[in-house]
């Protein structure tokens, strides 16, 4: 079987899951009291989030790597990363505003965690950008390594300073954003989910990586 | 590394001294920042919004632009008749190439900023006096931010398609923290609050500038060396 | 001394340095041909230090003190006069600026240009400016000179004197010329090299061959390989 075979198998059975999941979500597990069924969307933003944060730490590993041992699959698997990081970067903004229109009463807020993901998208984006910018091999491969690295760094400078912005202006939100501790059964849903989306994650980047390793090949 | 500031600092001499030369990308950044000011001033309503409230947003914004424009030329002027190859093959570290592009970068956009600072009091009537060293000072600690990342970038977009594009792309979220900490600090000092009521920012951009000034000088090499 | 061993070093799935190795002395004069793509500038950029090759070692006796470098591109600044453009990359080196000031205006009455002393070099010709570069690389007198096209955008007589100057310079130096071009730089080399896809295809002494057999050799051995 080939990488690209494989990572739709991997695929396919993270959608299969998926919907196990969500046969789970909405038939087994209870509603959450103050959020209704608006809150069944967690299960797809929150592990998005996690699919999408796990993207841009191992698009940062791959580009350290990169640069210590100038190997091109670790570049190729940060592309791959990249691509798929923003595909779930995009999930999980389109799915955030979806649940805090009921909830929070605003599609948008400038939540500290909302405006991270916000970021790490555009960091994506921009990220992608550059590689279609180089056409050259091993240029693209160290400037997007570059990129990497610095993007990574950034989340927690981006992340600590909507935080301080934050607290010294406090906005009207009645709801704070989660749940601070989760039923039992909503949490195994929740885990599940987590489960379910690295699988998502791994056959997607195993498809991604393929494409890429083919367009390397086409090139050269 | 008393020979890489050496090195550093007669690259950065003669960058200036190209720069002084031609003139051209410093009057424009300097008109372009008179001009981000004046829209500022007939874009927005003067019945709604207090001047003062809005006056620490148009200040940073005008020099995350200006710095912006600064920083596109800084490699652009090593690619005619490609003497940036020259600068690769003499005995000078690659350190020091990235020191001289800052510090170089460093002094244009301070340049701009002086020139900008003063039209921003006089178009918004902006109360300075009291505070003008600390604002400053807050002012230094966020160019050093802009200016590491900047650099860095700058190196990388002069080889791709569409850099003039590219590099606010890549740039704008890396401005982001030093932005959000500097409008926040010229806020409070606007207002004549004490300077502890803002110590976590300026932690903040100071951690900003150490961390991203060695990120860039050990990344630097790998956006030249092969 | 200038050595290369087993250099190998690659973009994607093509190879410009397929297992080079050679060793030059002073007095030597390599010059190289090979078609575009062959991995000319890489091998020279090796040679410069400007590329970690992915396999072999290259050295220079004397490290990066002791390479100039000339392309085609002047690696001048427009705005600069000829001058500044000398004491600054002279500076780079460590040259004194006494030193230097003198060895500036000794150059640039060599290459006949000592009244361009304090034009900027914007205003030069191609020629005139291909000139200046020559002395740019001059400046700190190196042992070994690496030229990567230098007759492109030159007209013949440009390319005749810079060719009689390279003469000039070649005793006591090691000197290694890349060119596409088989017409140009034969009568400069004492050792000829054929440059495809990463290898050296054939690696000799001239032996007092002319441009024609070179030519002849080159098209059956760049066939071939």
């Amino acid at each position: 079987m080939t990488l690209a075979q494989r990572g739709r198998v991997w695929t396919v059975s993270g959608f299969v899951l998926l919907a196990a999941v969500y046969v789970r979500a909405l038939a087994f597990t209870p509603t959450e009291r103050n959020q209704g069924l608006a809150q069944k969307i967690f299960y797809v933003h929150v592990p998005a989030a996690w699919s999408a944060m796990l993207a841009m730490g191992l698009v940062g590993l791959a580009s350290i790597l990169y640069l210590l041992l100038k190997d091109a699959r670790f570049d190729r698997f940060a592309a791959a990363s990249a691509e798929v990081g923003t595909a779930f970067s995009l999930v999980m903004l389109t799915t955030g505003p979806i649940w805090a229109r009921p909830i929070w009463g605003t599609w948008w807020t400038w939540d500290a965690r909302l405006t991270l993901t916000l970021f790490l998208f555009f960091l994506f984006v921009g990220y992608l950008l550059l590689r279609s910018a180089v056409p050259e091999q091993g240029l693209r491969a160290r400037y997007s390594a570059v990129l990497g690295i610095c993007g990574l760094v950034l989340l927690p400078f981006i992340h600590l300073s909507v935080y301080l912005f934050r607290t010294l202006h406090p906005q009207p939100i009645v709801l704070k954003p989660s749940a601070p501790s989760l039923p039992n059964s909503m949490l195994i849903t929740l885990l599940a989910s987590f489960a379910v989306f690295t699988v998502l994650y791994i056959g997607m980047v195993m498809q991604a990586y393929a494409l890429v390793a083919e367009r390397d090949a086409v090139v050269a | 590394m008393g020979e890489v500031l050496r090195h550093a600092w007669i690259v950065a001499k003669k960058d200036l001294l190209l720069e002084f030369r031609s003139r051209t990308a410093l009057v424009s950044a300097t008109v372009f920042t008179a001009l981000v000011l004046t829209v500022f001033n007939f874009g927005r309503d003067p019945t709604a919004v207090a001047t003062i409230d809005l006056a620490p947003s148009i200040l940073w914004v005008t020099f995350t632009f200006a710095a912006m424009l600064a920083l596109n030329r800084a490699f652009q002027l090593e690619l005619e008749n490609q003497a940036l190859e020259g600068l690769l093959v003499a005995p000078i570290s690659r350190t020091s190439l990235y020191w001289a592009k800052f510090f170089a970068n460093c002094a244009f956009v301070a340049v701009v900023e002086a020139i900008g600072l003063p039209l921003f009091v006089l178009f918004f009537d902006v109360p300075v006096g009291g505070v003008l060293l600390p604002l400053v000072g807050v002012i230094a600690l966020a160019t050093l931010g802009f200016v590491a990342v900047g650099t860095l970038f700058s190196a990388m977009v002069i080889r791709t398609r569409f850099a003039e594009l590219m590099l606010p792309v890549l740039l704008l979220p890396f401005f982001i923290p030093p932005l959000i900490g500097a409008v926040q600090v010229t806020a409070r000092l606007l207002e004549a609050r004490p300077l502890s009521e803002v110590s976590g920012w300026l932690r903040l951009l100071a951690a900003y500038d150490i961390v991203f000034l060695t990120l860039a000088t050990l990344l630097f090499p790998s956006t030249v060396m092969e | 001394m200038v050595r290369a061993e087993d250099l190998r070093h690659s973009y994607g799935n093509v190879w410009a340095l397929d297992g080079i190795t050679f060793a030059l002395v002073p007095g030597q004069t390599l010059v190289l041909f090979g078609p575009n793509g062959a991995g000319k500038t890489t091998l020279l950029k090796v040679l410069a230090g400007l590329i970690r090759p992915a396999g072999g070692r290259a050295s220079v006796e004397g490290g990066a003190r002791a390479v100039g470098w000339i392309s085609h591109h002047s690696l001048l600044y427009g705005q600069l006069t000829v001058r500044e453009n000398l004491l600054f990359w002279a500076a780079l080196y460590d040259v004194p600026r006494r030193v230097s000031a003198a060895r500036a205006a000794d150059l640039l009455a060599r290459l006949g240009l000592e009244d361009r002393m304090d034009l900027p070099v914007r205003v030069l010709s191609r020629g005139q400016a291909q000139r200046v570069s020559i002395a740019r690389a001059l400046m700190h007198d190196p042992h070994v000179l690496l030229l990567d096209e230098p007759f492109t955008g030159l007209d013949l007589a440009a390319a005749a004197e810079f060719r009689g100057l390279l003469r000039e310079l070649a005793g006591g130096r090691i000197i290694v010329l890349a060119t596409h071009n088989v017409d140009e730089g034969v009568e400069l080399a004492t050792d000829i090299a054929f440059q495809s896809r990463g290898r050296f295809v054939h690696f000799a002494p001239r032996a007092g061959r002319g441009p024609s057999d070179i030519a002849d050799a080159y098209r059956e051995a760049v066939r071939d390989g």
